[in-house]
């Protein structure tokens, strides 16, 4: 085998163990490891209340993303609660949701 | 250079270690995207080269736009991610042990492994994937939901069996009316709606519906729905079930909520409503609206002046692309580029054009119009979700 040859085959080797190869040494399942999560959410009022009610589904840069400036302030995020309540199923209880929407207008 | 000594080395490490997950990505950029509050993060995933970063958890990538002027084909490694739902098979997917299950209405419910889906006969499509909210950070008034430039869609080759051998081998029974698709991705909790969508049973059996397990050569990337994931050539991504293992033959009309309550468009002649407003009536969003990109300037690009070959690409929802017309004068005047190699009616279709850019500021326009007689819009219609957006693309540049 020519050198390029070898280092052709070597090449696959590396490509099947690196991806989700079908070769015969893999028999468990595949594991895929995210990056760490790097966005946070912005101190502001009731940051605790809100860590608690959003983290267990999404990242906080679902919120900082979103569109900024006056006519997106609580009417805005009031809307956004309410659909992580309504359709989403998230278990907000009644006294958290004003303290969230409070914190997201006041922050963002 | 690597000698074979190292690759085998490097790779051994690799396969004792945890998969590539063991790879580490780290956040090294900031890319800014033309609209307010679009700073994102340059983030590397696994298997992914860097990518816009729109979320962490579930993740969504968006393709870094310089992509689109490489070749009407996006890497897998390009390729845009989109979820709904933090709950990835992250480490439970077994390609040895991944079954599909076909059943509902149908004479002989089904198990298939992955081996035997790729035994049968394969079929390959050159394909858009396009996220419905691509571009929808441009919407004015801005709306709610991911803010992605057009970085959110993709064309791939994709390769597999049509949904339709799947669902003869089943046998479809008298009466279906559509077709639920389900992945292994889910919701962190139990009261979130599952992801499933649903299509027409005719739609299902069109022979080009595909479940797909090879994209551009090469298995799917996780995060683009390893080991299966359905293609419905032409419509948008919403469709495209990744990580797909369910597939059910109902007779009724779905009524879950990511059908019935979520991607909804408005039910009048142009998909839209007058900015700030609600729709009287929705229907489901279905097939791509026609767009044209120019990929090889950016946006307020300085060039030089006289002759230079601007370039591009087009798509629609598989009508195919009839025409695209270059404007360097703000849309005065229109001239006809040149398209590119026909890689199907639902592929992405390249086009050049040589221009002569007078000294001073241009506005660089593209409009294309489909076989099936649509053209873009000189204004964006407005719709409020954010999807569907398909206004004449305008690149400013100055020529010295």
């Amino acid at each position: 085998m020519t050198r390029l040859a070898l280092l052709l085959a070597s090449t696959v080797a590396l490509g099947l163990n690196l991806g989700l190869g079908f070769g015969p040494l893999r028999a468990a399942p595949i594991s895929y490891k995210l990056p760490e999560e790097t966005a946070a959410f912005r101190p502001g009022p009731n940051l605790d209340t809100v860590k608690n009610n959003c983290t267990a589904c999404h990242s906080a840069d679902y919120i900082n993303t979103q569109p900024r400036g006056a006519k997106y302030k609580k009417d805005f995020w009031q809307a956004e609660v309410t659909k992580m309540i309504k359709v989403y199923g998230a278990p907000i209880e009644e006294a958290d949701v004003s303290k969230i929407v409070e914190y997201l207008a006041a922050t963002y | 250079m690597l000698d074979r000594r190292q690759l085998m080395k490097q790779a051994g490490l690799a396969a004792v270690a945890t998969g590539f997950g063991s790879l580490r990505a780290l956040a090294q950029d900031i890319v800014t995207l033309p609209f307010d509050n679009g700073e994102r993060p340059l983030v590397k995933y696994p298997q992914k080269r860097p990518m816009i970063g729109l979320t962490s958890r579930p993740p969504q990538l968006e393709t870094p736009f310089s992509v689109f002027n490489d070749g009407p084909i996006t890497p897998n490694n390009a390729f845009f991610v989109r979820y709904h739902l933090a709950g990835l098979p992250y480490d439970t997917i077994d390609p040895d042990k991944f079954t599909l299950e076909v059943k509902g209405k149908v004479d002989r419910a089904l198990k298939l492994s992955l081996k035997e889906i790729r035994k049968m006969k394969a079929v390959e499509i050159v394909a858009v994937n396009q996220c419905s909210g691509n571009s929808r950070g441009f919407f004015e008034p801005r709306v709610a939901g991911g803010q992605l430039a057009n970085g959110a869609m993709g064309n791939a080759r994709w390769r597999g069996v049509p949904l339709k051998a799947v669902l003869d081998m089943a046998g479809v029974q008298q009466g279906a009316k559509q077709v639920t698709f389900n992945g292994i991705d889910g919701p962190v909790s139990d009261t979130t709606p599952d992801f499933v969508k649903a299509l027409d049973i005719d739609h299902a059996q069109n022979g080009e519906v595909m479940l797909a397990y090879g994209m551009n050569g090469d298995d799917l990337p996780f995060l683009n729905g390893f080991p299966l994931r359905l293609v419905v050539p032409g419509y948008y991504g919403t469709y495209w079930v990744k990580h797909l293992n369910e597939i059910t033959v109902i007779d009724s009309i779905f009524d879950g909520f990511w059908m019935k309550t979520a991607y909804r468009i408005p039910d009048t002649p142009c998909n839209c409503v007058e900015p700030g407003t609600a729709p009287k009536a929705t229907i489901p969003i279905n097939r791509f609206t026609v767009r044209s990109f120019i990929t090889s300037v950016a946006d307020g690009a300085k060039l030089r002046s006289g002759r230079t070959r601007l370039k591009g690409i087009a798509f629609d929802g598989g009508t195919g692309i009839k025409e695209v017309a270059v404007s360097i004068d703000g849309g005065k005047t229109w001239t006809p580029a040149r398209l590119g190699r026909d890689l199907g009616k639902y592929a992405f279709r390249e086009w050049t054009l040589a221009v002569k850019l007078a000294a001073g500021a241009s506005e660089l326009k593209v409009r294309a119009t489909s076989n099936g007689g649509d053209t873009q819009p000189l204004e964006p219609r407005w719709n409020p979700a954010g999807y569907l957006r398909n206004v004449v693309e305008t690149v400013r540049v100055t020529a010295a």
